[in-house]
């Protein structure tokens, strides 16, 4: 049976589709076979994420349509072998996704993957209430920042009472990610704490990705910044996608990094 | 960072931990609203109507709270009267 995990936050641009781009990548890399569905009708951007904006025929609308099937529609991903695209239409049209249009796709999905990640739209209309109501987990992304832990209670609360779990009596299972961290900012009381955030949220912490230069470049070059190994936010999804596997892998990244004589000389950057 | 920046910082309090209670007190006001039936605000706006028939009050001096314990719900209803010398 498949695992479906939206990736959610109320908030705008707190960084949901990276992570949705790097948790798939890292779930594909560890050999599970997944899919990323980007539920953004309208602003589709997971396709460039990922670096496979040119190769988009059809689309999620299509799919629920039945204007195309589901072969046609997904794109695999040329770099992980298991990773497969679901990308989001470009149509204007709000309601275009229907709940029995997406249950379709979904159940249909869950006969072929491992894991089927769901890229939510910002805000708390029906794009995003779509997006998490078939949903097993949800992880949570959150920016050590006032309107974004507010809007993610919002989204906890909508978790716990509009998803089919919690209108069957159970709960999704919710993970907290925090990222866009700044050690020297929190080290200066210039920015909430993880715990801090943990203490309002009451989520479990799934991991803490700081803020660095890599996903900028990673979203330049349209490659999930989990597969740059050498930065920081890299390792830091990599830890993620452990301990979502159920893992126990320490924290990391959460100090200020004392930098050696010559780095402070020169300025070095992450 | 001066000398007497630092000397100011002190008596300051950190914007991490404004923001840390600015938002445990906004959190907890809208959990709370979170679990209210959707009839509960025109229900409020309703009893304060009834009570101003009555008595002259300010939207502020009512405050109306459900609590939902294990097994009852508590409906409690707060009014601050106007003084009496200036009836």
């Amino acid at each position: 049976m498949a695992k479906i995990i939206v990736v959610t936050s109320g908030k705008g641009g707190v960084g949901k589709t990276t992570t949705s781009a790097a948790i798939g990548t890292g779930l594909a890399l560890r050999g599970f076979k997944t899919v990323v569905i980007d539920f953004d009708v309208g602003l589709r951007n997971l396709d460039l994420i990922m670096g496979c904006e040119r190769r988009v025929v059809y689309d999620f609308v299509n799919v629920i349509n039945k204007e195309a099937n589901l072969n046609q529609a997904l794109i695999k991903d040329k770099r992980t072998p298991g990773l497969y695209i679901l990308p989001a239409s470009q149509t204007r049209d709000k309601d275009a996704l229907t709940m029995e249009g997406v249950q379709t796709v979904l159940d249909n999905l869950a006969k072929d993957f491992e894991y089927i990640i769901c890229d939510s739209p910002a805000g708390i209309e029906q794009g995003a209430q779509m997006a998490l109501y078939f949903a097993d987990e949800a992880i949570v992304v959150t920016n050590p920042e006032v309107s974004s832990v507010r809007d993610s209670d919002r989204i906890l609360g909508i978790l716990q009472s509009k998803s089919l779990k919690a209108e069957q009596g159970g709960t999704v299972k919710e993970h907290l990610l925090l990222t866009r961290y700044n050690p020297e900012r929190v080290a200066a009381a210039e920015m909430l704490s993880v715990a801090d955030v943990e203490d309002i949220l009451a989520v479990p912490l799934l991991g803490v990705i700081p803020e660095s230069d890599a996903v900028l470049k990673a979203s330049n070059q349209g490659a999930p910044v989990i597969l740059d190994h050498e930065s920081e936010a890299g390792q830091a999804y990599l830890d993620a996608v452990s301990r979502l596997l159920g893992e126990e892998v320490e924290h990391r990244f959460l100090e200020v990094q004392k930098k050696g004589f010559l780095k402070r000389l020169l300025g070095g950057k992450k | 960072m001066s000398i007497f920046n630092y000397f100011l910082k002190k008596e300051k309090k950190s914007t991490a931990s404004v923001a840390k209670e600015r938002l445990q007190i906004i959190v907890a006001h809208e959990r709370n609203k979170r679990h209210q039936p959707d009839y509960f605000p025109k229900m409020q706006q309703e009893i304060i109507a009834v009570i101003r028939k009555y008595v002259n009050i300010d939207d502020d001096q009512v405050s109306v709270q459900l609590d939902n314990n294990d097994d009852c719900s508590v409906l409690e209803l707060n009014i601050t009267l106007p003084d009496r010398s200036a009836d």
